[in-house]
């Protein structure tokens, strides 16, 4: 569509940059604030420069905790998108059943996250779960909460449990999007199943699947309260992901320096994904 | 075995998947603790709902769900009054440094709630804000405000501008047409931000639970309380969280049609 070029839009985009500024700029900046000084009470503080950055950056435990993310952010869309596009490609299209389907589907997405890590935390416990007692009951020996393995299996399986749905319900509504003509004329050609879905279907899922496999990214990138409550980061830190490391390092220690210049590492590496993400969008959007 | 009937399976399976952890749950809500712990049982022997029964009679328990209903709706109403004239301003004109104010506001729905926690605490406390449901509504429009320009601005953009030229040149000023005239257009829009906005508050705990006490806890938090001295009460905690799945269960009623476009960011 073509846009008048207006500046007075500036009225009308005034309360959210109000809004948004007080809500994010303040903090941002108290962070910043605290990860250049060393605090020992309201009154005494000292300027460091760049000592916690040094810190944070030669701190085994947060290499650690980096890689866990990267590997968990990594397999959870390695799962997730196909599982979700095959997902997608079943689904009803016709009747009550396609609006059940999608109204079941949608269910993990409506819990609440602290909810989700107790489900599968009940789920899961081989006393009283019936998960954890059907893998044992067939001779798997399964303990989420002492063996690390089985940890690292629960908290995937949970976040494809919760977060599958999304992207199949992102496709389900690309592959709507995809007028009957194609379908007819693949007919005609007599494509196989393969064909159609290769030439036809995958393509145009294009748009929905970047922004599913970004928002994936973003929000398994900052995944907290359903490992918290599932396994509590353990056994040991095998299950401690970046958020985790954050919120023990500023709350539980209050080590405010580190945990603010760790704090601004991480949002610069959600910031440089988020450019990409933007950039691809407004891109696709041009092509279009 | 055809296509069309291993799709059926497919799907059915996916979905069998899905309820059964669910399942689960609600069995053991509808169950004492000493059935949950005794043995596995898949459907409750002695059908009670004493654990239901805990919830609604206590206020410090029913107050979180009040609590959370509260900080939710005012949230979903602060967001959608400076969303909805933002993402007009977005969908239908330039203006010098637009790009770069849509890119701020979406690295709002990329940072970490982690990274706000502290500040915000210290932020709303030195406001006098905290324990309020306001601080946290607030709080959550860092993430939420975003999204619905986002989404918003999706819809709009479908909205071809010789509506808005016509009503110009019928003499409608810009506050009267875009009440009476475009927000009608883009009701369903309209329907799946605010569901949007209501679910990611609902489920958000972080920042909620940090800025909350003894007020405005909202019932997340509350559900830790299951975990005393004697052990955690299963039966408790699995009928607070099953009450929790409910009030998004009837919201997504209302959007099942328009939930897909939602989720595609009012972009397919």
């Amino acid at each position: 569509m073509n846009k008048v070029e207006n500046n007075r839009a500036w009225f009308l985009v005034t309360p959210v940059f109000l809004l948004v500024a007080f809500s994010a700029v303040i903090p941002l900046m108290t962070v910043v604030n605290y990860s250049v000084q060393d605090i020992f009470d309201q009154n005494t503080a000292y300027f460091v420069g760049a000592e916690w950055y040094r810190e944070v950056l030669n701190d085994p435990r947060l290499h650690d905790s980096l890689l866990r993310q990267f590997i968990f952010s990594g397999s959870v869309l390695l799962i997730e998108i196909p599982l979700g596009i095959a997902v997608a490609l079943m689904m009803p299209t016709r009747g009550w059943t396609a609006s059940a389907s999608l109204i079941l589907l949608a269910i993990p997405l409506l819990i609440p996250w602290n909810v989700i890590g107790t489900i599968w935390q009940v789920f899961g416990r081989a006393d009283i779960g019936l998960f954890g007692w059907a893998l044992n009951s067939i001779g798997v020996d399964y303990n989420y909460a002492s063996n690390p393995m089985d940890a690292w299996f629960t908290v995937l399986l949970m976040d494809v449990w919760h977060w599958t749905s999304l992207v199949a319900l992102l496709c389900y509504s690309g592959l709507r999007a995809i007028p009957e003509a194609y379908y007819q004329a693949a007919r005609i050609d007599r494509a196989s199943n393969w064909a159609i879905f290769r030439y036809i279907q995958l393509p145009k899922l294009k748009s929905v699947l970047v922004i599913g496999i970004l928002l994936r990214f973003m929000d398994s990138f900052m995944i907290y309260t359903e490992p918290f409550v599932l396994t509590g980061g353990g056994p040991g830190n095998s299950t401690t992901f970046l958020s985790q490391t954050l919120t023990q390092m500023a709350i539980g220690q209050f080590d405010l320096g580190p945990a603010a210049a760790f704090s601004l590492i991480y949002f610069l590496i959600v910031l440089l994904v988020s450019w990409l993400f933007f950039t691809t969008i407004t891109h696709l959007d041009k092509a279009k | 075995m055809n296509y069309s009937l291993k799709k059926k399976l497919g799907i059915s399976a996916y979905i069998f998947f899905v309820l059964l952890p669910i399942y689960w749950l609600l069995n053991m809500s509808f169950k004492s603790n000493a059935e949950i712990l005794g043995e596995l049982t898949f459907w409750p022997k002695d059908f009670t709902l004493d654990n239901y029964a805990v919830i609604f009679s206590d206020p410090t328990w029913y107050m979180g769900y009040v609590n959370s209903m509260a900080y939710v709706s005012l949230n979903v109403i602060i967001t959608l009054m400076v969303a909805l004239p933002a993402a007009y301003a977005f969908s239908r004109y330039k203006f010098a440094g637009d790009k770069q104010l849509f890119f701020w506001l979406l690295t709002n729905r990329m940072a970490p709630p982690a990274v706000f926690l502290l500040p915000f605490f210290q932020l709303y406390s030195s406001v006098g804000l905290f324990d309020t449901h306001l601080a946290v509504a607030l709080a959550h429009c860092l993430f939420n405000v975003p999204l619905a320009v986002w989404i918003l601005e999706g819809f709009m953009s479908g909205v071809p501008r010789e509506i808005d030229e016509t009503a110009y040149i019928d003499g409608y000023s810009f506050p009267r047409f875009f009440v009476k005239i475009f927000l009608p257009l883009i009701r369903s829009g309209i329907g799946v931000t605010a569901f949007f906005a209501f679910m990611f508050s609902w489920v958000e705990l972080l920042l909620a639970r940090t800025l909350t006490s003894v007020e405005a806890k909202p019932i997340s938090a509350i559900m830790t309380r299951t975990i005393g001295a004697s052990g955690i009460d299963w039966g408790v905690l699995a009928a607070a969280g099953v009450l929790t799945i409910i009030p998004g269960l009837l919201v997504i009623w209302f959007v099942r049609n328009h939930v897909a476009k939602g989720f595609a960011l009012g972009r397919v």
